[in-house]
């Protein structure tokens, strides 16, 4: 230990060096850039997470358009961010647990969670984190870079049980300044934790730019603090996402310890329908990542491949607009919850203490929906 | 029995629920090979393997998130924070996730686990060591805040709480850790939460308080005594959901109530106490209700912490104004 100052060979010398490696399959068109990864055979794997993102991007303008028309509370859109998201659903296992912030819908999905949980959380009730299908992974969480410590927790409990089990939390570009990141990556490190984290740096974090976020050069190489492999990919290339992310799960869950993935990529869309980003960057700006978006260069490389044409998407189109209706009109005729639910889920059992309130809750209850 | 101090009734009742209970397993700062700064985990780590005790780095927001996590994936972490003064980085965790998961997911997800904190002052500690921060937590719906008073009602109090199926924070006062030994049963009886426990029986006031404060509370109802007062001294146990019954009812029983806390007085759990005896009995009291609690002032240096934290002389005043009306 403290090599660096009992070194009999100089005074000064270097005693750490570190490179971030960048990783991407796809070109800006969709074609491929080299040698593809050998799971681009599965072309079936290939057109599900395709249908995936279309999936995800028509949800989410429709709930921009709830939230517009007064039927849905403020809303974060996705736009931009369906590789990002859907690769890191298609490389997990159903019994790895997600941890996410609140704009990975891509991802949650394709880990079974229905469009009708989505609008009814963004719609103001509770009922929209009840996952049926997943039901360990974590709602999604707001207050930011707090879900690492969770992640890394469930990490924690997989490896004291001996299970071949990962957590999977992303976190934005903003969410690296928080300590809570740096302190579950460091934990993971310490204790080589089953734990894959993926930066979404989608450059901005509402009006702050990621080059006000931070001086580092990557957000990846916050990872070397930790010390925990690191690599930086396209995060609009559904293909690299998903290539690196089953990678990191792979060695997390044979012991091999966590992994720190940044997949770049933009939010094309405002922070949430609260924001108006016309207000701090430019419109070239937005129309220059727009070309880039991950959606069209999929399409591009299914229907080179011969895997996708135009009746394909017509009948995918078709199959989305039918479901979100179906999602929506479920939404629009949920009612709302009694007011009990206010007071039946805080504990295992209500406080005596508790019993007057909820009584006077009863009395008082608003009308409507 | 073996008589024995509350930080070996602590350390105790962690072995008796990790023998039992598989998923039992406790992490913070120096709880392994170090046995805690107090030693409320020694041993822990050498009978129970490195899997189940697990020293974790200087982060408190971490540990109260890792325990969330552990929690949630069915294991019930038991975890210290070195000094309850050493609280306020995990307080995001702990109001915005350990208080809310269960509600915010309908029921989904939950978080069987305890925080163990040193609570209070009186051992001539650093800045930053000697703090009663309660009124902090007790304000969030979700949790269940508790604070023993005597080597047994902590070995009870903590096999409660590691059982519940809902996050405890356990606030241990440090002036009792080594203050007394008292024969505990390592019989591995939980005490309940959420209930007031009586001390000692009596028909002209009602002294509520907890924790350190329960000593110097008795000492007084011992000297009232003499003088022919009779107090009935309520320890409150669990801050919250607190158990405003047993109070209510000691209060229409004798008349008059003094509540007693170590912690500062400005929107203390004494306020909440006060406003709901004041609500609810206020035409039972013989005289107007008193507050005697530290001083809304900064936690002082040691030198003057026992002028901060009230004593015996306070407490036997308030007694003698209210019997006074």
């Amino acid at each position: 230990m403290f090599k660096c100052y009992d070194s009999p060979m100089s005074q000064h010398h270097v005693v750490a060096r570190f490179e971030i490696a960048y990783r991407a399959c796809l070109d800006d068109d969709g074609k491929p850039i080299g040698a593809l990864p050998e799971f681009v055979e599965d072309g079936e794997l290939l057109r599900r997470m395709y249908r995936m993102m279309v999936r995800a991007r028509a949800f989410d303008a429709k709930a921009v358009n709830l939230q517009r028309t007064g039927k849905l509370g403020t809303y974060p859109s996705c736009l931009g961010h369906e590789a990002a998201h859907v690769g890191v659903g298609a490389a997990m296992r159903p019994e790895d647990v997600l941890f996410t912030v609140y704009r990975e819908i891509g991802t949650k999905f394709w880990r079974g969670v229905g469009l009708l949980d989505i609008l009814l959380y963004w719609g103001g009730d509770e009922r929209g984190t009840l996952y049926e299908r997943t039901p360990q992974d974590f709602p999604f969480c707001v207050p930011i870079g707090s879900q690492m410590a969770h992640a890394a927790g469930a990490a924690l409990a997989m490896q004291i049980r001996g299970e071949p089990r990962c957590a999977l939390a992303f976190i934005g570009d903003g969410g690296t300044s928080q300590g809570a990141f740096y302190e579950a990556i460091n934990l993971a490190g310490v204790k080589a934790l089953p734990l894959v984290c993926v930066i979404v740096n989608n450059r901005w974090a509402i009006s702050v730019p990621v080059t006000a976020q931070s001086a580092a050069q990557t957000l990846a190489q916050k990872a070397v603090a930790a010390g925990i492999p690191a690599l930086q990919v396209d995060g609009n290339d559904v293909l690299v996402v998903y290539e690196a992310v089953a990678e990191a799960l792979a060695r997390a869950r044979s012991g091999g310890g966590p992994t720190v993935i940044e997949a770049l990529t933009y939010r094309l869309s405002d922070h949430t329908t609260s924001d108006d980003a016309t207000r701090y960057r430019s419109a070239q700006e937005v129309e220059a990542a727009r070309r880039v978006e991950p959606i069209a260069r999929m399409r591009n490389f299914l229907s080179a491949r011969g895997l996708w044409d135009g009746a394909a998407e017509e009948a995918l189109r078709r199959e989305c607009s039918d479901e979100i209706e179906t999602a929506v009109q479920q939404y629009l005729s949920t009612p709302k919850q009694s007011t009990d639910a206010m007071f039946d889920y805080l504990y295992a059992q209500l406080p005596p203490t508790l019993r007057a309130q909820r009584e006077e809750a009863r009395r008082y209850a608003a009308p409507g929906h | 029995m073996a008589k024995m101090t509350m930080v070996e009734a602590i350390n105790m009742a962690h072995a008796w629920e990790m023998a039992r209970d598989p998923s039992v397993v406790v992490l913070g700062e120096d709880v392994g090979i170090n046995g805690g700064v107090f030693r409320a985990t020694v041993g822990l780590q050498q009978r129970f393997g490195k899997q189940r005790v697990q020293d974790t780095p200087l982060a408190e927001g971490l540990i109260a998130g890792t325990a969330v996590g552990l929690a949630a994936q069915g294991l019930r972490p038991v975890a210290e924070i070195q000094f309850m003064g050493f609280i306020y980085p995990a307080l995001d965790q702990i109001a915005s996730h350990m208080a809310r998961l269960r509600n915010r997911t309908r029921g989904r997800l939950t978080c069987p686990l305890v925080m163990r904190m040193p609570h209070g002052g009186g051992i001539h500690a650093p800045e930053h060591h000697s703090e009663s921060l309660e009124a902090l937590l007790c304000h969030h719906p979700g949790l269940q805040v508790v604070c023993p008073s005597s080597p047994a009602r902590a070995y009870g109090l903590l096999l409660a709480a590691i059982r519940s199926p809902d996050p405890v924070l356990f606030l241990e006062p440090v002036r009792l850790y080594r203050f007394a030994r008292q024969e505990v049963a390592d019989d591995g009886q939980a005490l309940p939460l959420g209930r007031c426990f009586v001390l000692r029986e009596g028909s002209d006031l009602t002294l509520v308080t907890w924790g350190a404060m329960t000593v110097d509370s008795l000492k007084a109802a011992e000297q009232l005594a003499a003088e022919g007062v009779s107090c009935e001294v309520l320890d409150v146990g669990t801050l919250s959901p607190i158990d405003f019954d047993a109070i209510l009812d000691s209060v229409v029983k004798t008349g008059r109530l003094v509540v007693v806390h170590e912690a500062a007085r400005n929107c203390g759990v004494g306020a909440e106490i006060a406003a709901t005896v004041a609500e609810h009995a206020l035409y039972d009291l013989l005289a107007p209700i008193r507050r005697v609690t530290g001083y809304d002032t900064i936690m002082p240096l040691y030198r003057l912490e026992h002028d901060y934290i009230p004593g015996v002389a306070r407490i036997v005043d308030a007694v003698r104004a209210a019997m006074a009306e």
